[in-house]
């Protein structure tokens, strides 16, 4: 482990504090606050709420990754033995919903939740009440969204990009369900962008200006922008499919005039900047990793910070990518393909700032810093992928194949996925005050690389030799492929188990983590004990240059 | 390649910890295997180079893209790798103290872009070429049914649809799978090689897409619109592809099949095809027995229905209803053809009067109001839909 020597001078100022606070136990000395269930369901404290997230977001990920090995099993061998099609195209959409709405993105909610106040030195997110709220409202979402596949004529089967009119005129009974989940789920993210802008602009500790922000903090306030931009875009186009339905407009339906592509020009001009909304706090999180276990400075600190927001920008001019074979002008397709690949600018200067970081840094390798290296070289495969996607004639041939799942896959497993697995592991001794079992944590970083690339490289040459995305059924071509990546899935999904026992044993015990648990780590929540107690930063620190001076 | 031979060279020098010497083998061999493994496996792995102008320049555009990301990707991972090893702090590396270059910032902003710009030119150039579908010798309607294509050789009075071939058997693991599995049709679209095809996609109900790998061409089908693309064939043979856009339960089971001839030969077929239509549509006018009708009919529920109402009638209620015993199919007539012919509004069920001609339509219905155990004798004779049809 790191920190077996005692850090340095950076955060010597809170030592004071940390003896305060030392040592105190969650919830311990506020005997009136509720104990039991009714704590979690009333609480307003940032550091519970995040933990609901995570606890959330995890279970979602099991449940989502039940649903993958579900298809992975009927896609082992060609024809049809566990699963019809009809359930198979349930599986295929409730497992993209369930990871995209249920576990990547509460997952990063749940680490803003618990790391944005202690990073800029807040007492709470500057909303608790509201905080509260856009939690409960999650599982309720997903609760009906996973009754739907109980429901007569089952659950959405047309894909989570539920494009009309398979999701309108031809969907199942319980699409209304479907929708109104959807509607409840993006409330919860709109609500818990507002808390989070709100928090980050106006709770920082005296003295520290925005450029001063840990980039995790930065990524996010991007992040939540983006949320609210393109939330109620979502919102909407999944209201006028609900009039489609219910009451018998034809947005979407050709026969009653309306326009079916209109509905997917609405869908990615959410869809893409979601994409966006599922890694930039990615890229937050190992910005603060690498610098630390290469103990040295980040490098380009407002690079990174202009790179963001670059992306961002860009991610509303470049939607119509993934519609390249839906008959655009060509005028439309070249815009596309330009603005397309000029996002990959940007996204390369992360990715050489990153490596600028770690060269001449110190570098040790504890799973935080494992799982962050790993993030960079997948995510990279991911984005060279995308470049490719982004050659517009090409992807005449790569779209909707299993190319495309390689790439969207590298980039939110072994990209956005990892990172969040690499801030669990990096923040796990800030929230139960023990190192996570170190061995453990190694076996599973590397069964879980192992079992991530064997399930998904497989696919980019399923997808060149010609197999469609979201069939049932393959040609026998494809069947070596897909035996490996049947065979990594099951290895991946199995080895998540691994990260659950890290998870329970770190939290009822383990090495004891001292205030600041790694050697290289400069960041505010580092001076405050570990565990952080249930209140911190009551007195707002002074700091200056993002460092606490008194 | 010389930084994985140094690497590897690294590698193999003893360290302290056996540990860490495998976890960086694992990495460099993951890394080179990533990096290394499309060019040397076989073509069938790769993306098909095709048998027309447009398939090859897509092709070479995603080979130079690819390289181009070998590249980049040997350079940045091989710093990164070089750091890893030089700069671990087990082997005493004090770090340094630069934390920013405006001057690299600058070079790998603007190097990358500059990469891009050259990329964009004959990306640019091939997709006007594919945009092009004026002057064309013969125009094909391609419309996308739930689960089957239909064709339609414009101003040549020649239409068919083109169903899976696979056996239900070879599906459900009861019988070996042929080579073909899933990529076998009943009727092929033919095309003649050295003419310029214009394909007009549309679609009856959701969104199919149109796709031959071998040819470049993928085209979504979306009802309501026309979507263009054309081809160019250089090579006779037989060209499989698939539906490649989620269009409900059986997406996976309706491929397209293109059977490339000399022009000759596709000459000679599109006029015996046309005499075909001609006989069909003479054969029409006959009285036909409910024999020959349940004989024929039982092949076109087998190809067209099965697939939703299944084989034994039952459906898979309720997006499917059961056929057995039920008012529709055993009661009015008038009802049943009205049902088949026009399809029912805002269900699944889809309009078949385009798709399927007098002698199996009335084939089809009579086969349904008198297979499993129906038994209503009633027929209905291809002369009476015909004349319903031209109402």
């Amino acid at each position: 482990m790191a920190s077996e020597q005692p850090r340095k001078a950076v955060l010597q100022a809170s030592e004071s504090e940390g003896a305060t606070a030392g040592g105190a136990h969650v919830g311990e000395g506020h005997g009136s606050a509720p104990r039991g269930m009714l704590r979690w369901l009333l609480t307003t404290n940032h550091k519970d709420i995040g933990t609901l997230y995570l606890i959330f977001s995890l279970s979602m990920l099991f449940i989502g990754g039940i649903m993958a090995l579900v298809i992975r099993t009927e896609l082992f061998q060609p024809g049809l033995q566990m699963v019809q099609p009809e359930f198979f195209n349930q599986m295929t959409t409730m497992h993209g919903l369930i990871m995209v709405f249920g576990a990547i993105m509460p997952a990063f909610t749940g680490l803003a939740n618990w790391m944005i106040p202690l990073q800029i030195g807040a007492p709470d997110m500057a909303l608790p009440r509201l905080n509260n709220f856009s939690f409960w409202l999650l599982p309720v979402a997903f609760l009906l969204l996973l009754s739907t596949l109980l429901m007569e004529g089952g659950g959405p089967n047309f894909g989570w990009t539920f494009y009309a009119p398979l999701s309108t005129t031809y969907a199942p009974p319980s699409t209304s369900f479907f929708i109104f989940s959807l509607h409840i789920a993006g409330i919860s993210s709109i609500l818990g962008a507002i808390n989070i802008i709100a928090t980050i602009l106006n709770l920082r500790a005296p003295g520290m200006r925005l450029m001063d922000m840990p980039l995790f903090v930065w990524t996010w306030l991007i992040t939540a922008f983006l949320l609210i931009a393109v939330m109620p875009v979502l919102a909407g186009a999944i209201t006028m499919m609900l009039f489609d339905i219910n009451l018998g407009t034809s947005y979407f339906n050709a026969a009653g005039g309306g326009d079916p592509v209109l509905f997917q020009h609405l869908f990615w001009f959410f869809g893409h900047p979601e994409v966006y909304i599922m890694i930039l706090p990615a890229f937050g999180i190992v910005s603060a990793i690498v610098p630390t276990f290469s103990r040295k400075r980040l490098f380009g600190y407002a690079s990174m910070v202009y790179a963001t927001g670059s992306i961002a920008i860009m991610s509303f001019l470049v939607w119509a990518h993934h519609m390249f074979a839906v008959g655009l002008p060509l005028v439309a397709e070249l815009f596309f393909m330009y603005t397309t690949m000029l996002i990959a600018v940007p996204t390369g200067v992360k990715v050489f700032n990153w490596i600028a970081t770690m060269f001449r840094g110190s570098i040790s390798f504890e799973p935080p810093m494992l799982f962050a290296i790993a993030f960079i070289v997948q995510f990279t495969i991911g984005g060279f992928s995308g470049l490719m996607l982004a050659i517009a004639p090409a992807d005449f041939q790569y779209h909707d194949t299993y190319f495309v799942v390689a790439h969207f896959h590298y980039v939110l497993v072994p990209g956005a996925l990892f990172a969040i697995l690499a801030g669990a592991y990096y923040w796990l001794p800030k929230w139960t005050g023990f190192y996570p079992h170190e061995g453990l944590s190694k076996w599973h970083f590397w069964l879980s690389v192992i079992g991530v690339n064997l399930t998904f490289f497989p696919m980019h040459f399923s997808g060149l030799a010609g197999m469609p995305r979201r069939i049932p059924d393959y040609a026998l071509q494809f069947a070596d492929f897909n035996m490996l990546s049947s065979i990594g899935a099951f290895l991946f999904g199995i080895s998540q188990l691994l990260f659950l026992v890290v998870i329970v044993k770190c939290a009822r015990g383990g090495v004891r983590a001292p205030a600041c648990a790694w050697e290289g780590a400069v960041d505010l929540e580092w001076s405050v004990p570990s565990p952080a107690p249930l209140h911190t930063f009551e007195i707002p620190p002074q700091t200056r240059d993002g460092q606490i001076i008194r | 390649m010389s930084w994985i031979a140094e690497c590897l060279s690294r590698v193999t020098r003893p360290m302290r910890l056996r540990l860490r010497r495998t976890v960086t083998t694992l990495s460099l061999t993951t890394l080179s295997l990533t990096v290394l493994s499309p060019s040397v496996l076989a073509v069938e792995y790769n993306m098909p180079v095709g048998v027309t102008a447009v398939s090859r320049e897509i092709h070479s555009l995603h080979m130079i893209i690819f390289w181009i990301c070998v590249v980049i990707g040997i350079v940045v991972f091989g710093v990164m790798g070089y750091a890893m090893i030089k700069h671990r702090k087990s082997r005493g590396a004090v770090s340094a103290s630069f934390h920013e270059n405006t001057r690299i910032e600058i070079l790998w902003t603007a190097i990358p872009l500059l990469i891009l710009v050259v990329m964009a030119v004959p990306a640019t150039a091939t997709l006007k070429d594919m945009y092009d579908a004026s002057e064309s010798a013969l125009d094909v309607k391609i419309t996308g049914h739930q689960w089957r294509w239909q064709y339609e050789y414009l101003g040549e009075d020649v239409a068919f649809t083109s169903s899976l071939a696979t056996p239900r058997e070879q599906i459900n693991n009861t019988a070996a799978k042929g080579e073909h599995y899933l990529l076998e049709v009943d009727n092929p679209l033919v095309l003649p090689i050295n003419r310029k095809v214009r394909f007009l996609t549309t679609s009856a109900d959701v969104i199919h897409s149109w796709w031959v790998p071998d040819f470049g061409v993928k085209k979504d089908a979306i009802p309501g619109f026309i979507n263009e693309a054309w081809t160019r064939i250089e090579t006779p043979g037989t060209y499989r592809g698939q539906c490649t856009e989620l269009c409900g339960k059986d997406h996976g089971f309706m491929p397209v099949v293109v059977e490339a001839l000399p022009e000759a030969e596709f000459d000679e077929w599109l006029i015996a095809r046309k005499a075909e239509a001609e006989v069909a549509l003479n054969d029409a006018g006959r009285d036909w027995s409910l024999e020959e009708l349940m004989e024929k009919g039982e092949k076109t529920y087998a190809t067209i229905c099965a697939s939703c109402h299944q084989p034994d009638g039952q459906g898979m209620p309720p997006a499917f209803p059961s056929l057995v015993g039920s008012a529709i199919v055993t009661q009015d007539m008038q009802a049943h053809i009205d049902i088949v012919i026009n399809g029912k509004a805002g269900t699944p069920m889809a309009a078949f009067a385009d798709v399927l001609s007098p002698v199996e339509l009335a084939a089809v219905i009579t086969y349904e109001r008198n297979a499993w155990g129906n038994d209503t004798g009633e027929l209905v004779q291809p002369a009476v839909i015909k004349e319903q049809l031209s109402q």
